[in-house]
């Protein structure tokens, strides 16, 4: 989904509420007022911020707009909202990111979920999607994960390729009667949107294993608007060392709607990489066996047999 | 009138939310119940397990569809995306009627994943209205609009929340999910008679009733879905039969869930308190 392009009031000023929502213009700038103090990160003691983005005092913002009771003033009934959308997101990204969580550690991770989120708020209905910056945000700001960032991006990636693999779109698989009859040289196949083809330089996967291993009772959040309490740094378990650098070619992909990876050969993940690049067979694999190093290997027994699995495991799919 | 234009003249009875933790369980045991209320936007997926699974459902059971991301009351158009998801579910599921809740949640494309309480005037009333009307015509489903729980109110009202529930769904021509629970809890943190709330609302418009559990904070009420149904809630609910009749009604049960087999007591109560409450009307 493309998000509409925030304009200045939602972003770089401080805005502040009309006073009376006679037009849906004047229903957008409350809706934007709300939307950036819920949008704020809560302080350490998981209250809201004491200061409205121009310096102004937030019980005075939030008395523009919100009407105290008499057990709450506006500013503790505003900041119910703001402490609500924090743990939701929180809670959400820490079930979904385990892997990165235990390469930063809990409580930085807490603080750099908190960071990405605040640059890149949710752009998606769905919570599903909150992750799909993550990568980018590593990049932009490699100080949240040094000196591991490049583990740390290797993970999110993983992480991410998972979210996909899960519920990702499939397309119409390839029969063998579909292509029986194109000689390979003209043969294109498509990959089922599902399945991410990852180069990595940590063994992820593995450490991912060790790390769920361990927690055990992490399960996948649903999407629920009840919310009660802080997502906490969990009780501390036995720290899992970070995997050594190695070269690492990854498929992530489901099965009987079971999710899985798979390691794969260099050649293999050249051969898939240019297929889903839109090359033909024959120059998939004739790129792939050039570039190799490897010798003594009986390659069209090699590649048939990579191909047969490949298509056993419906990767192919009929191009758009 | 349980069956009315907006439960597609329908009259289902008590039904469960169907969430992740029961699926094996639902799917092994196949227990008797009655419906199962879905979050629409956990199955507008393009594919893999959730869908699957819901085929299974979809087997044996009636499914109704419940959202929580279309944002009526949000200042910005319907998102074209969105709806074509959900139609695509509708299609699917072949939902008697599909609901969603009378709130905002999003702005210029950012997405605060709450049900966010709107402020109560009538040019916010139109509005909204506008929406769900688009909405209801491009899905051709009939459509309900749930009260939320709220725990601000703007100085920008000019009306009783109520009001603006019932001027918003006599303009759009939709329907209501009465959330008993949510009046309750807004009543307490908002100092007003919940009773007022259930009086005043067209009862003709309730296609679907919601209980639920909620928890006390020392200055305030919490819509926490964590619980079993509590005795004022119960109370609300009977009181509400007797308005609308025998209207389907969902129990819901969304965080700190317990076994199904709990859920389906607490379902199961609902059911013999309906037909008793009902019974009483009779008499």
């Amino acid at each position: 989904m493309k998000p509409s392009k925030p304009t200045n009031s939602a972003t770089n000023s401080s805005p502040r509420a009309p006073r009376k929502i006679g037009s849906p213009e004047e229903l957008r700038e409350l809706q934007r007022v709300m939307a950036s103090a819920l949008f704020r990160p809560l302080t350490p003691h998981w209250g809201m911020q004491k200061r409205w983005i121009d310096g102004s005092r937030m019980d005075d913002v939030a008395a523009e707009f919100i009407k105290p009771n008499d057990r709450l003033s506006s500013f503790e009934r505003l900041e119910i909202y703001n402490r609500q959308y924090w743990f939701r997101v929180l809670d959400c990204l820490y079930d979904d990111y385990p892997g990165l969580r235990a390469i930063v550690g809990g409580r930085k991770f807490m603080k750099l979920i908190t960071a990405y989120l605040t640059r890149y708020p949710s752009n998606s209905y769905t919570l599903r999607d909150l992750g799909n910056r993550l990568e980018q945000f590593l990049r932009e700001e490699p100080h949240w994960t040094a000196p591991r960032g490049e583990l740390a991006i290797d993970m999110a990636r993983f992480e991410w390729a998972q979210v996909v693999a899960f519920d990702g779109p499939s397309g119409p698989s390839v029969a063998p009667d579909d292509i029986l009859d194109t000689s390979p040289a003209k043969l294109r196949l498509g990959l089922q949107p599902y399945l991410s083809l990852l180069e990595l330089n940590y063994a992820v996967d593995d450490f991912l294993i060790a790390v769920k291993k361990r927690e055990s009772d992490v399960l996948r959040g649903e999407a629920s608007n009840a919310m009660d309490s802080a997502p906490t740094v969990r009780a501390h378990r036995k720290r899992i060392r970070p995997p050594k650098r190695e070269k690492v070619y990854l498929a992530v992909h489901r099965y009987n709607n079971m999710l899985f990876y798979k390691r794969l050969d260099w050649e293999a993940f050249a051969i898939l990489t240019a297929l889903n690049r839109g090359a033909t067979v024959q120059d998939s694999c004739a790129e792939a066996v050039t570039a190799s190093n490897r010798t003594k290997i009986d390659w069209p027994a090699q590649i048939k047999e990579w191909f047969d699995n490949w298509s056993a495991l419906g990767w192919f799919c009929r191009l758009s | 009138m349980p069956a009315n234009p907006f439960n597609g003249f329908t009259e289902y009875g008590v039904g469960i939310g169907l969430r992740v933790p029961h699926y094996r369980h639902i799917l092994a045991k196949k227990p008797v119940v009655d419906w199962f209320e879905i979050i629409s936007e956990n199955f507008m997926v393009d594919g893999g397990r959730p869908l699957e699974v819901l085929d299974s459902i979809l087997e044996q059971y009636r499914v109704v569809q419940h959202g929580v991301a279309i944002y009526f009351g949000s200042a910005e158009k319907l998102n074209q995306e969105h709806l074509k998801r959900l139609k695509r579910l509708v299609k699917r599921t072949k939902t008697p009627w599909l609901s969603d809740h009378l709130c905002w949640g999003s702005v210029d494309g950012r997405y605060t994943h709450d049900l966010l309480p709107m402020p109560y005037t009538f040019a916010v009333a139109r509005h909204t209205a506008e929406k769900i009307r688009a909405a209801g015509d491009y899905l051709e489903v009939p459509v309900c609009v749930e009260n939320v729980s709220s725990y601000a109110e703007y100085h920008a009202s000019e009306m009783t929340e109520w009001e603006f529930l019932s001027e918003v769904v006599e303009l759009a021509d939709c329907g209501i999910l009465l959330d008993v629970n949510n009046i309750y809890v807004s009543s307490k943190n908002h100092n007003f008679d919940p009773y007022d709330y259930l009086n005043n609302v067209p009862h003709h418009r309730v296609g679907q009733i919601h209980i639920a559990g909620h928890s006390k904070f020392e200055k305030y009420l919490l819509d926490t879905h964590d619980h079993p149904v509590l005795d004022p809630v119960w109370q609300m609910y009977g009181h509400a039969l007797k308005l609308v009749g025998n209207s389907a009604t969902l129990l819901e049960w969304d965080d700190r869930i317990p076994s199904f087999d709990e859920v389906h007591n607490e379902a199961l109560k609902a059911n013999k308190f309906r037909d008793q409450q009902l019974a009483t009307s009779a008499a």
